[in-house]
């Protein structure tokens, strides 16, 4: 085909299979502004700063233009000017300007034209009504009154993560970025990611700040602070110091974290490769078994959230291994109280994070224990950043400082897992070895590198094909998740990250602008793991000592308590069980009756009313415990019973009774049957009880998200919502 | 069930046998307008009258097989779409007398009986009085309003039974689609679309056979046809009109289209607010496919064609096609850039022609009358015929249709009947503009009067066809405030997405405020002038771009007006309150204390029987002592 060029601003350029024109100009060296154009989103048109002027069309975006040979551009005509500096004024007008104290102050885009263009005056009106901030999250703040509506956040969370928490609402002067009906981010699909505050150009959707928590604790005498850094940080904290991206600066980074006060130092990657000898465990079992294949990773928290809410039949698959950040605060406040020599209560781990997700994974329930978190405090790599600053730390001064051990070891396997497609390399690295028993021909796996969003290779294991999958965003793990479930695709092992190009791109990660920043990050990982002595995790010698002084076996007890964790379905609203009746023996019976939606409509409600009256007739009240629950996801099957563990579906009350009886009676004849009627409850006081109960219920449930019938089980529950 | 492919000529047959055993038709208009004003009582009042009186009647066209019956000659009532004269409604028509009566309600019918039905007479106080001259006026020949107009595609729906496919056929109706099936080539019917210099009715003027073309020839494949009724500029109701009263002319128009592009699907977006249109949009579709004139097999060419009737859900924008389409795929209405056009990307990214109402309604006239016959009438490069709305302050306000080239002078003063105060009296000389285009349109002025209107001589004035809004306003209106008015709509109506215009519009708004309330410099109208600019050049869609033209165009012809209020804090017509001040004539004021009472924070001051005084400092120019004054003596500027 025959050489095109566009002449821009007199210079001939040459296309070369640019997606739009300003890719074009961009290449040809004018730095052309935008606010709503990201090369991985779809072009939206709407900031109007890209204009440029062709030939014969006037005036149009670059965005959205292809170019097209013998185009003749203009970049920056006098209208031009005006223009854009007219709409960096509009936006100014209309925009929050408390400035010093927003997190976005320095890396902020508007900011940032507004001084390229020279704006000195707002001619407008202030317009801008005060809209109330969301703070409901661990991870995120959203303060509409920074946005300016450019709709990054609302792409990314649709086409990059297919998610769609958040969009445009109303109309005009009115229009917002909001979740759904106004609600709050923590009462929707969010899964807290950070994409959108990662695409944000100003303030208006930023991570939320754990600093002040960690100065506190550092400031605490009392306290030991440990940090934890995960692998991805190393290679980007640099440029928040003007360091090029993909800098290894882990030594630097150690040295800074010291200054700062930190009492010891350790490294994620440490337990990325306990999680590979756990979690490739348990894929081999599951590989030979062939039992709940095919295995998708773990230890991407916002991955594991997005399944627990959208893909409840495949929690099952997902590995048991905690994340390496949780594994790691499991481990640290198990070993180090004593190896410390210091109270548990006043060791506070911290851990330095590429991820706003890991904010919320940190703070769950499951992950405490004795009422004190694993991980006490999650800093993104951003507030390490703005500590180390504030601290008046010259970062490019520092000493490289060596890590504390045994904690601070790890292999290069261990800090792969920052790029998308290094916890695949790392368990081919570990899983090669193990089952032939020999070094694979070479350690490093280019099948599983890359940045397609969806990366397949198959690799010989023992004399099987093990079939790999690397995903990052979540529409392309939406997109294999389907795969996997009409049975199209037969993989045997899954990575799932949530950020584009895994941890490197997440949230935390210092502010860039520049599209190759991702790709030099992901060189750094690789790079790191090259500077490394040892590369796979079955060659980190404190790992074994860990097994033998504290873990045991691999899989073994002590590693599933401390290592591994459970998924809970949040399609279904587990906290909403009512208690109706609860008996007072030690041993008893659990009668679970589902009036969800479905099986409501099917005659729960009488069944569970003549239960309850069946065990007050048959004095049973303190042996059974009878509790109503939403959605047991037997939708098709309803009305669901559960007796003593037993699913009863298109339950009757014969078939119920039938159970019911069987279990009391084994259970009676195993107690002493009490002498007296003292501690029974009347029926007629039983059921009062109940009715109190039902009211109680109903108050919490009108309260709450939604019915269960919004969330309907894999079958549907039929109800209209 | 669809039933087998239509044989429309024994449908006409049919028609036409029905038609000749009705001596009598009473058409009663049940446009929006006249329904309002109460024209399904007065029809079902005819239908009782004329019984009680002994008289077979009939509400609805009976063919063979269907009741047919010619055993006595039957009078019948039927509705029809919008007449035009909605100033007039409930509109009346008795043909074949020719009689058009006005203002009819129910306990008019019995005389109308009595006296037309029976004595062959008219009521005479029920037509129309011309009013400069006073004459009484028969029927739509006779009065200025109609006889002035040219109504082509309006013709058929004040007299139709909208709701009665065979009457359509009877008319003539789904011939020219026929036609375009069974004897012409998709590149014949585009060709002759083109020849015919048609040009979309919508607003852009873009030549309808050029556009499509543009998607005929993209690759065969899945296509889609829309017809976008989503109008809904304040004070428009061409598009209404024509859905409500003759909806199956838009749907062979959308046949014709289809046949040329190769589209096999279609939509008929249409406003949520016009409950009427929907329903007899719907109506006419579920018929079509009844008589299998739509469906599978279309003519017995085996080509198909299915409609989808879609409700708006009140977004301005979603007139914007780009914004219809993904409301349609059900997205929220937002416009997106083009390029892509519809015609290579449009719903769910399939080629799309998309047309407006008036623009499909015209394509079977064309196609049954030829490309010559369409060129006949209009201008050079705009033929044909334009529908508009008319209202304001002239005489005469509703629905009215005219060549291209028609003066505004002959709409204002000949058709219209003249410009009129806020009371409705007419005013010699009292003309001032008139805003043409809807919010996205310009004003035109007393220069203007005699400019023909068509596509291209508007834009070289600064203003735009648009949908065909005509808001006449006398010299009592500031144009200041007609800018903001029109403003004030855009920016409630922007979706929101592209800076300039949700941002531009805001602050242009804010800036007019300062100009009408006094707070206004040099500055200001510079400013005002720099925005509206911007936001022309370099808004995203068509809603944007042409939001400033109402400000753009006052300020072009009326800029003195714009400066009275900036320099000399001044509203030359009174309007703008917070300009004027309230003064009381020394010479006419009697001393009565009457506003003095009035006044609520004591203002007002003066002997009794002595000439009184305002003080400005502490006037709120509320407007009390204006309007308690029997004597003319306060006066406001």
């Amino acid at each position: 085909m025959e050489e095109q060029f566009v002449n821009i601003d007199g210079k001939p350029v040459l296309i070369e299979g640019e997606k739009n024109l300003l890719e074009l100009i961009r290449k040809a060296g004018v730095d052309i502004p935008t606010f709503c154009y990201h090369s991985e989103l779809s072009a939206y048109g709407a900031c109007r700063l890209c204009i440029v002027d062709i030939e014969g069309m006037g005036i149009v975006t670059s965005c959205s233009t292809l170019p097209r040979g013998g185009m003749v551009v203009k970049t920056y005509t006098p209208e031009i000017r005006e223009t854009r500096k007219m709409t960096v004024e509009l936006l100014l007008a209309d925009h929050d300007m408390r400035c010093p104290t927003c997190g976005k102050n320095g890396t902020c885009q508007l900011q940032a034209l507004a001084r390229r263009m020279g704006i000195r005056d707002i001619r407008f009106k202030p317009t801008r009504k005060p809209l109330p901030v969301d703070n409901s999250t661990f991870s995120l703040v959203r303060d509409p009154n920074r946005c300016v509506l450019c709709g990054d956040c609302v792409r990314v969370c649709a086409e990059i993560q297919g998610i769609g928490a958040i969009d445009f609402a109303n109309r005009g002067a009115q229009v917002t970025v909001t979740p759904a009906f106004g609600k709050n981010l923590d009462e929707v699909d969010c899964v807290y990611c950070g994409q959108c505050a990662r695409v944000c150009p100003t303030g208006a959707i930023t991570p939320k700040s754990e600093v002040e928590a960690v100065w506190n604790d550092i400031h605490d005498a009392k306290k030991t602070v440990v940090a934890q850094i995960a692998p991805a940080v190393r290679v980007a904290v640099g440029e928040a110091f003007g360091l090029e991206p993909g800098t290894v600066a882990t030594g630097k980074l150690v040295a800074a974290l010291r200054a700062i006060g930190f009492d010891k130092v350790y490294d994620t990657s440490f337990t990325a490769d306990l999680t590979i000898f756990e979690e490739a465990g348990e894929f081999l079992q599951r590989f030979a078994s062939g039992e709940d294949m095919p295995q998708f990773t773990s230890c991407c928290p916002a991955w594991v959230k997005f399944a627990e809410q959208n893909c409840p039949d495949l929690l099952e698959n997902l590995s048991s291994c905690k994340s390496p950040q949780q594994m790691f605060g499991a481990l640290a406040k198990d070993v180090l109280p004593s190896d410390l020599n210091v109270e548990r209560e006043q060791l506070s781990v911290v851990s330095i994070m590429p991820c706003t997700a890991k904010k919320y994974e940190a703070k769950l329930g499951k992950f405490e224990r004795k009422g004190m978190p694993d991980v006490d405090h999650v800093l993104t790599t951003q507030e390490l950043a703005r500590m180390i600053v504030e601290a008046g730390i010259d970062f490019n001064l520092l000493e490289p400082d060596s890590l504390d051990m045994p904690f601070g070891f790890k292999t290069g396997a261990g800090v792969l897992f920052g790029a998308s497609g290094g916890v695949s390399e790392a368990v081919l690295r570990y899983a090669v070895e193990t089952v032939e028993g020999r070094k694979p021909a070479s350690i490093d796996f280019h099948a599983v590198r890359g940045a397609a969003g969806i990366r397949e290779a198959t690799v010989e294991l023992g004399g099987k094909p093990l079939r790999l999958a690397v995903v990052h965003g979540l529409a392309n793990a939406k997109a294999v998740v389907e795969k996997v479930r009409s049975g199209e695709s037969n993989y045997d092992f899954i990575e799932v990250m949530a950020c584009p190009g895994g941890c490197i791109n997440g949230a935390g990660q210092p502010v860039y602008s520049d599209s190759k920043v991702r790709d030099k990050r992901t060189a750094g990982i690789y790079a790191a793991d090259k500077q490394l002595d040892v590369h796979c995790s079955q060659e980190n010698p404190y790992i074994h000592r860990t097994y033998a002084e504290v873990l045991g076996e691999v899989g073994g007890d002590t590693a599933h308590r401390l290592l591994h964790t459970g998924y809970q379905n949040r399609r279904r609203l587990n906290h909403a069980e009512m208690a109706l009746h609860q008996g007072e023996h030690t041993d008893r019976v659990n009668v679970t009756v589902c009036v969800g939606t479905s099986c409501h409509v099917k005659g729960a409600q009488k069944l569970l009313s003549k239960l309850i009256r069946y065990v007050g007739d048959k004095n049973w009240g303190q042996y059974v415990d009878i509790k109503a629950t939403f959605c047991m996801e037997a939708c098709d099957r309803g009305p669901t019973v559960n007796v003593a563990g037993i699913e009863i579906n298109h339950c009757t009350m014969d078939k119920a009774t039938e159970v019911l009886d069987a279990e009391v009676g084994k259970l009676l004849a195993t107690v002493e049957v009490r002498a007296g009627k003292a501690g029974y409850v009347t029926l007629q006081d039983f059921e009062k009880q109940t009715a109190a109960g039902i009211l109680r219920f109903l108050e919490t449930l009108s309260q709450d998200k939604g019915c269960a019938g919004c969330q309907p089980g894999p079958n549907g529950c039929g109800c209209e919502h | 069930m669809i039933a087998e492919t239509c044989d429309l000529e024994s449908v006409a047959q049919c028609y036409d046998k029905a038609a000749k055993a009705c001596t009598r038709r009473i058409i009663i208009c049940a446009g929006t307008g006249c329904v309002a004003n109460g024209s399904l009582r007065v029809h079902s009042a005819f239908v009782r009258a004329i019984r009680e009186r002994g008289l077979a009647v009939d509400t609805v066209l009976r063919a063979e097989g269907e009741g047919f019956d010619d055993a006595e000659a039957k009078t019948l009532v039927t509705k029809s779409g919008c007449q035009g004269f909605c100033q007039m409604g409930p509109l009346v028509s008795v043909e074949p007398d020719g009689i058009l009566y006005c203002r009819v309600k129910p306990e008019d019918v019995a005389e109308i009986v009595e006296q037309t039905l029976i004595l062959q007479e008219p009521v005479e106080r029920l037509l129309y009085t011309d009013q400069t001259t006073g004459r009484h006026c028969h029927g739509t020949n006779d009065i200025d309003f109609y006889a002035r107009q040219r109504r082509t595609v309006l013709k058929e729906c004040g007299t139709l039974d909208p709701e009665n496919i065979r009457e359509y056929i009877g008319h003539g109706g789904y011939k020219a689609a026929q036609k375009a099936y069974t004897e012409m080539t998709d590149e014949q019917v585009c060709r002759e679309l083109i020849d015919s210099g048609l040009r979309g009715r919508g607003g852009g003027g873009f030549p309808t056979g050029k556009k499509w073309d543009l998607t005929r020839i993209q690759p065969k494949g899945k296509k889609y046809i829309i017809c976008n009724g989503d109008e809904g500029d304040p004070g428009a109701f061409m598009d209404r009109s024509v859905m409500e009263g003759n909806p199956h002319s838009v749907l062979e128009g959308m046949m014709i289209a289809a046949r040329a592009v190769g589209a096999d699907e279609g939509y008929i977006y249409v406003r949520a607010e016009y409950p009427l249109a929907v329903e007899r949009v719907r109506k006419a579709v579920d018929d079509a496919l009844a008589m299998g004139i739509l469906g599978d097999d279309l003519f017995g060419t085996g080509e198909s064609l299915y409609l989808h009737v879609m409700e708006g859900a009140g977004a301005f924008v979603c007139g914007e096609e780009t914004a219809l389409m993904s409301s349609i795929e059900g997205k929220r209405g937002m416009p997106s850039p083009k390029p892509p056009f519809p015609a290579q990307s449009g719903l769910w990214g399939k080629p799309t022609v998309i047309n407006n109402v008036e623009t499909l309604a015209s394509v079977p006239l064309i196609l049954r009358n030829g490309a010559a016959w369409f060129r006949s009438v209009g201008t050079q490069t705009s033929p044909g015929t334009k529908t508009f709305a008319l209202t304001g302050h002239v005489v005469n306000t509703g629905l009215i249709e005219v060549p291209f080239g028609t003066t505004l002078r002959e709409i204002i003063y000949n058709i219209g009947g003249g410009i009129t105060d806020q009371e409705g009296v007419v005013l010699e000389d009292g003309f001032k503009a008139v805003q043409i285009g809807g919010p996205s349109g310009g004003c035109l002025t007393k220069d203007h009067l005699d400019l023909p209107l068509d596509f291209d001589s508007l834009r070289s004035v600064g203003a735009m066809v648009g949908s065909g809004g005509l808001v006449a306003m006398n010299n009592k209106t500031c144009m200041v405030k007609i800018a903001r008015f029109f403003m004030q709509f855009t920016q409630n109506e922007s979706c929101g997405k592209c800076v300039p215009c949700r941002e531009g519009t805001k602050q242009m708004l804010a800036l007019l405020d300062d100009i009408i309330e006094g707070r206004a410099t040099k500055e200001t109208l510079d400013l005002l002038e720099r925005l509206a600019r911007t936001v022309q050049r370099a808004s995203l869609c068509g809603l944007g771009k042409t939001a400033p033209s109402p400000v753009l165009s006052t300020l072009r012809h009326f800029r003195e007006e714009y400066e009275a209020h900036v320099f000399e804090k001044r509203c030359p017509t009174g309007n703008c309150k917070d300009l004027a001040d309230f003064r009381i004539l020394a010479g006419t004021c009697m001393g009565c204390g009457k506003c003095l009472a009035a006044c609520p924070v004591g203002a007002i001051s003066g002997e009794a029987r002595q000439p009184h005084t305002i003080d400005t400092g502490k006037c709120i120019k509320c407007g009390a002592c204006l309007a308690t004054c029997t004597w003319n003596a306060v006066v406001r500027g």
